[in-house]
């Protein structure tokens, strides 16, 4: 009988120990958010925070540079964006967006040093379009910035392309064949935490703009216009949208909903509402900013279908519930605040 | 004297193997040698075989490896043909039914063609199998209780692939073939239908399953005590209850003021089990039919609790109609 109990508990501690593999090793701190009993709540692992706080801290500023003196615009040629800034201002700017974009390669990953107004690399004119792209997410997209706005390094953080951008999703191989369709989903994928879900939550909703909402706005079905036609794989792709969310900011669903009833606003933490306009915010830079440049990148910077790469959640918020956990870094660059005058 | 209290079955009386009862002349033969295995022998019984397949049987059987090679060829293609990714990725493959794009229409092959046929394989497999379940018990002159508790996981499948998608108008409302894919369809069917949790036959279903986990545990622990009295022959105990009974009834009549009986017990089991997927379905059934959204239905009909608003107002900026 012994021996039987020892055989059993030998086969059975792998087992268990393998299914446990799968899990995250504790502690886990709950913080409760909402009313008692609703389970508005959010989970940490002050672990995995702690690895995160220490990837998302903001650089110190660079030191204020004097505003008097001739303008960039007069003394040097071909600046057209930042030409209102002094020449030591302007240096300034050169000398941080270095710091922040391509501290390797330095003023030659965008520059000719030969003749620093060249626009021949095609670096400098995407970057001359970044500058607009960071204005404009500060001057219309306060809804959801706020005042703490965003410089280059929000996103890019020392490398010459932020480390999360998006691309269409390449063919699966034997794309016509008769067997094997995904159907856009069903794949370990990174893009919405490793689930079986859609896999491209970005094309129909940060690039087009496909209704997210799925809900029913009454309790029994509609007939003929006023019927719900949403389907549940409609569903599936909403929640794959907001598992990318849930990922990118590194926070559970009731962050923003409150789950017994996931459309209503009324039962939403106000967090929702930035979330909303940060959806709005992608749309808009994808599409006014990044698709336009698709011409001026290489070919080896395209994506598998030759698209540009574009913005999701993750591109800023890299893990944080704010990026770079709200460090206010965008004060001491006033010259990204405003879109330059043409 | 044998002890029944331990998590195997310590007791293996080995007689000569045996075929079982005669069969009529015009049923097929068993299959195989019997034969003992000693740990099988632990957890049931002891003896492996003869096996009856039948006409039934095999039929069922064709069918269902039909279509369960037909998933699994069509995942493998899924993964570029590529085994091992075809293992490292099982739990998240599927064959996906068809776009809501093509209705209730027939689509490509690639397009979901291949899952109509699997539902259609696997349909007539289940209900093959179901037909020999009920054909066996005859057989053997029992009640067709195993069947008829089948049929009602049968019914709960049938809803889910079948009834309500041919309701809905669109084949892709039914269940894909694959582990998460199954499973993210159930969130996302409780997503888009406002929160399964306040379907009330949703609710009725959980009883149900929780309740039959529980008459287990009551029922097989109640036998288990008793079998030091002969407990265990719950069937001569229904017309003779002896003392096995006795104990076992004024046990539950003292902890919790009632007892079910050698007899009812079973009733009990079999209505909870077959009432899980039986109430399930409906519930299913009608979700997005009749009911859009099971949250705003329950706030309707005044069981959803309100709570102290925790945050300020937020409004919808939807409705705002702000534009950035």
């Amino acid at each position: 009988m012994k021996r039987t109990m020892k055989l059993a508990l030998s086969l059975l501690a792998p087992l268990a120990f393998g299914l446990l593999a799968g899990c995250e090793r504790p502690p886990i701190e709950t913080v409760q958010t909402g009313y008692r009993g609703t389970g508005m709540e959010q989970i940490y692992n002050p672990r995995t925070l702690l690895k995160q706080a220490s990837l998302n801290q903001a650089p110190a500023p660079a030191e204020a540079a004097a505003a008097d003196g001739p303008k960039a615009g007069e003394v040097y040629k071909n600046v057209q964006v930042l030409g209102d800034l002094s020449v030591a201002q302007f240096s300034r700017h050169m000398a941080s967006i270095t710091q922040w974009v391509s501290p390797g390669a330095g003023c030659a990953y965008c520059h000719n040093t030969e003749n620093f107004a060249d626009d021949g690399k095609y670096t400098k004119v995407v970057a001359r379009r970044m500058i607009q792209m960071t204005q404009r997410v500060n001057q219309d997209w306060k809804t959801h910035v706020a005042e703490t706005g965003v410089t280059c390094y929000t996103c890019h953080r020392g490398n010459n392309i932020p480390t999360n951008v998006w691309f269409a999703p390449k063919d699966r191989n034997n794309v016509n064949s008769s067997m094997g369709d995904l159907a856009g989903q069903n794949l370990a994928s990174k893009s919405v935490g490793l689930s079986s879900l859609p896999f491209d939550p970005f094309t129909p909703y940060l690039k087009d703009s496909a209704p997210i909402r799925v809900n029913s706005t009454e309790a029994m079905t509609g007939r003929g216009n006023y019927a719900n036609r949403t389907s549940t794989k409609q569903a599936e792709h909403t929640y794959s949208l907001m598992i990318h969310m849930s990922e990118s900011l590194g926070v559970n669903c009731s962050y923003c909903h409150n789950t017994r009833n996931f459309q209503s606003w009324e039962e939403s933490r106000p967090q929702r509402v930035p979330a909303w306009y940060g959806i709005r915010m992608a749309r808009d830079l994808n599409n006014d900013y990044m698709e336009p440049l698709t011409s001026t990148f290489p070919a080896h910077r395209l994506g598998p279908k030759g698209d540009v790469a574009k913005v999701n959640c993750t591109t800023c918020h890299q893990g944080a519930y704010k990026p770079l956990y709200g460090a206010a870094m965008a004060k001491d660059y006033p010259e990204l605040q405003v879109l330059a005058k043409p | 004297m044998a002890q029944y209290q331990n998590l195997f079955t310590s007791v293996q009386p080995v007689g000569p193997l045996h075929e079982g009862v005669p069969l009529p002349r015009d049923d097929d033969k068993r299959l195989g040698t019997p034969f003992l295995v000693h740990l099988l022998g632990r957890i049931g019984n002891a003896q492996i075989g003869p096996i009856y397949l039948g006409t039934l049987g095999v039929a069922s059987l064709l069918f269902g490896i039909a279509a369960f090679n037909i998933i699994g060829f069509n995942m493998l293609a899924s993964v570029g043909w590529n085994p091992i990714q075809l293992l490292r990725q099982l739990f998240w493959l599927a064959l996906e039914p068809p776009a809501p794009a093509y209705g209730l229409s027939i689509p490509p092959l690639a397009q979901g063609g291949w899952w109509l046929i699997v539902g259609f394989m696997l349909t007539v497999s289940l209900l093959l199998w179901w037909a020999r379940t009920y054909r066996r018990a005859r057989q053997l002159g029992l009640g067709p209780h195993v069947a008829w508790a089948f049929a009602a996981a049968i019914w709960l499948y049938l809803v889910c692939g079948f009834f309500r998608p041919i309701m809905m108008g669109s084949w892709a409302e039914a269940v894909p073939f694959g582990i998460f894919p199954h499973l993210d369809w159930v969130s996302a069917l409780s997503l888009r239908y406002g929160n399964l949790f306040y379907n009330p036959f949703h609710a009725l279903s959980i009883v149900f399953l929780y309740g039959s986990v529980l008459l287990f545990a009551m029922h097989g622990a109640t036998i288990l005590a008793v079998t030091r009295y002969g407990g265990e022959r719950e069937i001569e105990q229904i017309v003779d209850r002896g003392t096995a009974s006795e104990r076992a009834g004024l046990f539950w009549r003292w902890t919790m003021g009632f007892n079910a009986t050698m007899e009812s017990i079973h009733r009990w089991a079999w209505w909870f089990a077959v009432l899980c997927p039986l109430v399930g379905g409906i519930g299913i059934l009608l979700t997005g039919t009749v009911v859009d959204n099971w949250y705003l239905w329950s706030v309707k009909h005044h069981v959803v609790p309100t709570y102290p608003l925790a945050y300020p107002v937020v409004i919808d900026p939807a409705i705002l109609g702000v534009k950035p």
